[in-house]
């Protein structure tokens, strides 16, 4: 039905089970509208949040996608400014998580404040010294540059190509793309910067304080660390994802094992400044404001040490070793393991950045404060999940993202018109599978 | 950076924990005098906003030995470091500000779209969201003060050293020809309401001022005064767990301050 | 944002900041409007070349 619009030579799943994959994905969407609409409407009384958790699930959710979309930036940095040709097998979807990700992020950010409708504020009275006011310009901006890189991938559609204008804008983007790698390089450098800054500027929390350099505290740095090595992780995770429900390779493992190398470095090194920081932090910082360590991980019911070994041993070293070793990327478990870890423990780090330094009492008598989502902030948390799984199903199918798709799964057919290649590939899928297993295999769902 | 001027004011409070008996007349007075918003339930004390919350602090000793102290919290009106209070320097909007002709820390309502930033930067709690509209008692509208603008859904408010106050004040000096106010014409909802005259309210750089004097005797301290809060409410306490209990201190520091006092 | 708003302040912070800001944004268009330009003039002479895929 919908074949003139797929790639050629690409297989993909038949248009029911395509449409089948949206309506599921699409009405767990439709409930996070509803609570969407429930938060405009009502107002976040709905939420479970309060004056000690101002900021909750949300602002989590929202540090942790803009880290996790990381991996946009810094495949960006590493392709036109650093040289490394091979990752444009898989900057497309670098970028495409990027920008599902970022645009996440601002919705999020929509629903979480108090007056929406007063959002333009940010930008019109800004307050320059706000890590906050740096955070909104910049991801603002970057999003600009994601949509930037993103338009080409579109325009490459079969359809859409054919029309000349688009084709020939197309290819100008893609000539001065490098440019725009580097804008977005350059923003991406800062607004990631400003969300560790969110919390290491805040002299008033000892938890999330750090000492500054110029005008910028040590969390700044870090979070854009962390971003550029545990964000390339979750794009190779997600592509792991895609081709495990895809059943078929996309991205050759050269390009993958580079990346996951050049992330394990990234990674290890992140995980000693984080660790040096920490034992600072622990030893002087904090206890010049009257607070041992252990201060900060008891007398509550949830956090514990066991957050620091978790982040730092378990999800920052034992991935790094794993990836920074040919054998341990190379191998398929490995591999799993150590782009899973560095997406746990950065999600965990943001949440700890967050939540944790608002749970923390600071005056002597007070007390912790605990606290669990309501169900209107869990499904606005999913909305964004499901916008995210759609674009990618609509872009998996219409769009040309992974170029060394064909060459990984020649489709070994005796050449038909152009028109009949994808629809004759969708009629014979389960066929080919069930004889040739190791021959490209048809979609479960994409 | 902003900087102070001479001849710049710097409000401030000293609450004497001594008299402080915890009866609540000060929220009484400052809810009814800045029109604080409230419900029907206020049984949720996270999300109930009270501009002056009194705490009960405890020795966390059993009896004979047990004491209380009941200790009134308003905005504390950090100067920080050159006006960079904990919140102003954060708010992303500029609808929070530092007054250096005044030292107190304003609220723009109409300004905040809500982001409760400075919320989590200010760790004395002072800072309210307004999850719900205000909705009023049938009749209780008209008894609302025309001076303190209501507040809406979505913004954060805080106490202001009823700044409105201050400003009628000075109308009515320059009114009269003066340029300066006197100690008694400026004085805040909850220092007229205390009935045990706990708090004392004045220009802390005013050397005829109370507070002047007060702020400088030995019972008193500021809460989180080694954060560099650089608070404008000073407390006096007789009693060194009371004024131990304004800040945090290590295990050592403990002893220390305990064999000092 | 623009100098036209009240708090704007002619120091270092507002023009290091707005400084940054508006030369990303400057780059951003600039570039933006130079591929849609020459993209219209390409298409308007003509020329069926075929850049193939990238």
């Amino acid at each position: 039905m919908d074949s003139a619009l797929i790639p050629e030579g690409v297989k993909r799943a038949p248009i029911w089970q395509f449409l089948l994959a949206i309506a599921v994905v699409g009405a767990v969407l439709l409930w996070g509208v509803y609570a969407m609409l429930l938060c405009w409407i009502q107002g976040l009384n709905v939420t479970n949040m309060n004056d000690n958790y101002g900021f909750a699930l949300w602002i989590w959710a929202d540090l942790a996608v803009i880290a996790l979309g990381g991996g946009a930036f810094f495949s960006g940095f590493l392709k036109y400014i650093v040289g490394k040709d091979e990752l444009k097998n898989i900057i497309n979807y670098a970028v495409l998580i990027g920008f599902i990700c970022y645009s996440s992020a601002l919705l999020i950010l929509g629903i979480d404040v108090g007056q929406p409708l007063r959002g333009w504020f940010i930008f019109w009275h800004a307050n320059v010294h706000s890590m906050l006011t740096e955070v909104a310009f910049c991801l603002s901006c970057y999003f600009g540059v994601l949509t930037i890189e993103f338009i080409p991938l579109i325009l490459e559609n079969r359809q859409l190509d054919r029309v000349r204008f688009f084709h020939h804008l197309s290819h100008n983007m893609h000539g001065i793309m490098a440019i725009f790698a580097a804008t977005g390089a350059f923003l991406s450098f800062f607004h990631q910067g400003s969300l560790g800054g969110v919390a290491g500027v805040l002299f008033g929390r000892p938890f999330g304080f750090r000492e500054h350099v110029l005008v910028w505290p040590w969390t700044f740095f870090l979070f854009t660390w962390s971003a550029a090595a545990c964000g390339p992780c979750f794009t190779i995770l997600v592509t792991k994802i895609t081709e495990t429900i895809a059943r078929k390779k996309l991205v050759k493992d050269n390009v993958i094992y580079l990346l996951a190398k050049i992330s394990g470095w990234m990674l290890l090194t992140y995980i000693i400044a984080k660790t040096i920081d920490t034992w600072y932090w622990a030893t002087t910082t904090a206890p010049s404001m009257g607070f041992t360590l252990m201060d900060f991980y008891t007398g509550n019911s949830f956090y514990g040490i066991w957050i620091l070994i978790l982040e730092i041993v378990i999800c920052g070293y034992l991935p790094a070793l794993i990836l920074i070793s040919k054998k341990g990327r190379e191998h398929p478990v490995g591999l799993w393991v150590a782009v899973i870890l560095p997406v746990i423990g950065v999600s965990l780090n943001r949440w700890v950045m967050v939540l944790q330094v608002l749970a923390i009492p600071v005056m002597p008598f007070d007390h912790w404060a605990l606290y669990l989502p309501s169900w209107q902030e869990v499904a606005t948390t999913l909305l964004p999940v499901c916008y995210g799984i759609i674009l990618v199903l609509i872009c998996y199918r219409y769009l040309p993202i992974f170029p060394q798709e064909r060459e990984l799964n020649p489709i070994e057919e005796p050449p038909a018109p152009s028109e009949d290649v994808a629809g004759a590939a969708e009629d014979e899928g389960e066929e080919a599978e069930v004889e040739a297993p190791d021959q490209p295999m048809e979609p479960a769902q994409a | 950076m902003k900087e102070a001027k001479e001849g710049f004011k710097k409000f401030g409070m000293v609450i004497d924990l001594d008299k402080c008996t915890g009866c609540g007349s000060c929220m009484v007075a400052c809810m009814a005098e800045n029109n604080v918003p409230f419900r029907e339930d206020e049984s949720d004390k996270l999300r109930s906003i009270t501009w002056i919350r009194v705490y009960k602090l405890d020795n966390g000793k059993p009896f004979p030995d047990y004491d209380e102290c009941y200790l009134p919290r308003p905005c504390q009106h950090c100067e920080g470091h050159g006006g960079h209070s904990p919140c102003v320097s954060v708010c992303p909007a500029t609808a929070t500000d530092y007054d250096m002709a005044t030292g107190i820390v304003s609220q723009i309502y109409t300004r905040c779209f809500g982001c409760r930033y400075c919320m989590a930067a200010c760790p004395y709690h002072a800072r309210y969201f307004n999850w719900w509209d205000p909705i009023w008692p049938t009749g209780m509208e008209k008894m609302l003060s025309p001076n303190v603008s209501v507040r809406m859904r979505g913004v954060v408010e805080k106490c202001s050293f009823c700044y409105h106050r201050y400003q009628r004040a000075r109308d009515q000096a320059y009114a009269e020809g003066r340029r300066e106010i006197e100690e008694d014409e400026y004085q805040t909802a909850c220092t007229q309401a205390c009935p045990a005259g706990a708090i004392t309210f004045g220009d802390l750089n005013n050397h005829n001022h109370a507070v002047y004097k007060l702020k400088k005797d030995p019972r008193a301290f500021r809460l989180l005064e080694r954060l560099g809060t650089n608070t404008k409410v000073y407390y006096l306490s007789s009693r060194a767990w009371v004024r131990q209990a304004g800040d945090n201190r290590l295990a050592d520091e403990t002893t220390a301050a305990k064999s000092g006092h | 944002m623009l100098p036209f708003s009240f708090e704007w302040l002619w120091d270092m912070p507002h023009m290091v900041f707005h400084g940054g800001l508006h030369f990303a944004l400057t780059v951003l268009s600039i570039g933006m409007a130079y591929c849609i330009i020459k993209a219209m003039v390409q298409t308007i002479k003509g020329g069926g070349e075929d850049h193939g895929h990238h």
